[in-house]
């Protein structure tokens, strides 16, 4: 099956197919580049931490912006790597939590259960990453036929959730500039409103 | 109190430091031949770091300073963590901004204007302050609000020292302090982050403490301008927030002075801010903190560790409401 949709793809796809793989992995390679020069900063932990959720957190908004593109453009070509930035964003989250139990708090368990259960911008960035698990977990074509369309889509609903959260987090965590979570916050009220300007409308969101 | 004075042969710290920062200007210069290989990055956020690498050869030595038994024997971060790594929200809210911007904040003249409840207010001049006063290093140990922690080489003056020429009356309860403000030679202060300009304030007994200094360098020179050059004050049993910098005003009040990070979340930063690994930041915890340089975290200390010398100063004080 795979290798039938291979096949019928023109080189043209297969050009944007790698240039969108290469952009999602390039943030990915900096950090490998930056670690293996010696260039992660004063604070090192600190910058991976910071990074992989940078980019969790910007994929997750690219793929909300991809059908407000689509209906922008008239071109299907962005939301066709939805899936894939899509994935990548799940990725760079899962990173972002594993850089942060494992490196930052080096699995200290009281510190763990305290993050768990006392820090509200820790709580509600791993809701975002729950949310997220489903997703990623259904994100096979075999799932979305075993699904059926319809409850698939309304599955995956919870992205909208899942940017919230993920932008509530990086919010309950700065200290006093709120400028760059405040940019996050605006972007997915832009892609929202968008979305329920049309679904008002009464066109397809 | 002891006080070793160097031999003209010994060497100083700053004759110590140009090792490690050899080795940062070498690993520069592989980055900036690594700078092809992460080329592509430039278009993913810069590389952290990158075009900071100032050493501490740039800084004019300071003649005369003297050790101090009050330092710590821990290891100090270096040169280029020190400066390349900090709070200082005048010029930026970025741990590098402060590296990247201060450049253009004039310390020479520099005049601090010392008032309010003492019976002999009056002016002092930085160059003249380092001029007059026997200068010590002091390598303390600094906490960050933040959970992040470094071991300093300052060289400075006890407060004490400063302040008492100054006679405040008997009335005088507190000293508080105020940063510079300048938009145009502190960028950062064009967005109204906090309430510039900058505030701080010590209890009259903590500020004359023998721990509570001036400094007015680092590694035996100049303090570099992202540090609070010329002058800022080090108190280093309380998060270094309180330890303003860059200070053009001193006031003897009698009511415990507005302070700007209390101001601006009071209920997250307190007037005290004494380190205290037993009362949490309201969003995270102050157990444990990463010292610089380290990978895995360590305890934090009561009062940052220097709980002998200061603890009397809060007995009797309630460390939970008065955090």
């Amino acid at each position: 099956m795979a290798r039938l949709t291979m096949a019928r793809r023109s080189s043209r796809d297969r050009l944007w197919w790698w240039a969108v793989f290469v952009g999602c992995a390039l943030p990915l390679a900096a950090l490998g580049g930056w670690a293996a020069t010696g260039d992660l900063g004063v604070n090192p932990i600190e910058t991976i931490v910071r990074h992989l959720g940078d980019w969790a957190l910007r994929l997750l908004v690219l793929t909300l912006a991809l059908t407000p593109l689509r209906h922008l453009t008239g071109s299907t070509r962005p939301v066709r790597y939805r899936r894939m930035i899509g994935l990548w964003a799940f990725a760079y989250a899962v990173l972002h939590v594993t850089a942060y139990t494992v490196l930052d708090i080096g699995l200290h368990g009281p510190t763990l259960v305290d993050d768990l259960t006392q820090r509200p911008y820790i709580m509600v960035g791993m809701a975002a990453l729950l949310l997220l698990i489903p997703l990623a977990a259904t994100s096979t074509t075999g799932m979305i036929k075993r699904l059926g369309g319809r409850r698939w889509r309304r599955l995956h609903r919870l992205v909208y959730a899942a940017g919230l959260l993920g932008a509530g987090h990086y919010l309950l965590m700065v200290k006093a500039d709120i400028t760059q979570p405040m940019i996050y916050i605006a972007l997915l009220g832009l892609l929202y409103g968008v979305r329920a300007g049309r679904w008002l409308a009464g066109r397809p969101v | 109190m002891l006080i070793r004075v160097r031999a003209a042969s010994d060497p100083r710290p700053s004759e110590i430091t140009p090792e490690p920062v050899y080795r940062d200007r070498r690993r520069f210069m592989m980055g900036a031949g690594a700078l092809a290989l992460t080329g592509a990055a430039g278009s993913v956020g810069l590389a952290p770091g990158r075009a900071l690498a100032a050493t501490a050869d740039d800084y004019a030595a300071l003649a005369g300073v003297v050790e101090s038994p009050l330092s710590t024997d821990e290891d100090p971060n270096s040169f280029r963590q020190i400066t390349t790594y900090n709070n200082f929200y005048e010029f930026g809210t970025g741990k590098e901004d402060p590296a990247r911007f201060a450049g253009r904040l004039e310390t020479s003249p520099w005049a601090i204007t010392v008032d309010g409840a003492c019976a002999k207010p009056g002016t002092l001049d930085a160059a003249a302050l380092i001029a007059d006063h026997r200068l010590e290093e002091r390598i303390y140990r600094l906490r960050c609000v933040e959970a992040w922690s470094m071991v300093i080489p300052w060289v400075g003056i006890p407060l004490a020292a400063v302040l008492t020429p100054f006679e405040p009356t008997g009335s005088a309860r507190y000293v508080a302090f105020e940063t510079l403000e300048d938009p145009t030679q502190m960028p950062g202060q064009r967005s109204r982050v906090l309430d510039w300009p900058y505030r701080e304030g010590l209890r009259l007994d903590e500020a004359m403490h023998p721990l509570t200094i001036l400094a007015v360098g680092l590694y035996g020179r100049v303090l570099p301008n992202q540090n609070g050059a010329p002058v800022r004050l080090v108190v280093p049993w309380k998060y270094g927030f309180k330890s303003i910098k860059s200070i053009v005003r001193i006031r003897f009040t009698e009511e415990q002075p507005p302070t700007s990070w209390n101001m601006a979340q009071p209920s997250e930063y307190g007037f005290y801010a004494n380190v205290n690994p037993t009362v949490d930041h309201p969003r995270w915890s102050q157990a444990r903190e990463r010292r610089i340089g380290e990978w895995g975290r360590r305890d934090t200390l009561m009062f940052n560790g220097y709980g002998e010398q200061v603890a009397s100063l809060y007995s009797g004080m309630d460390l939970t409401t008065h955090f």
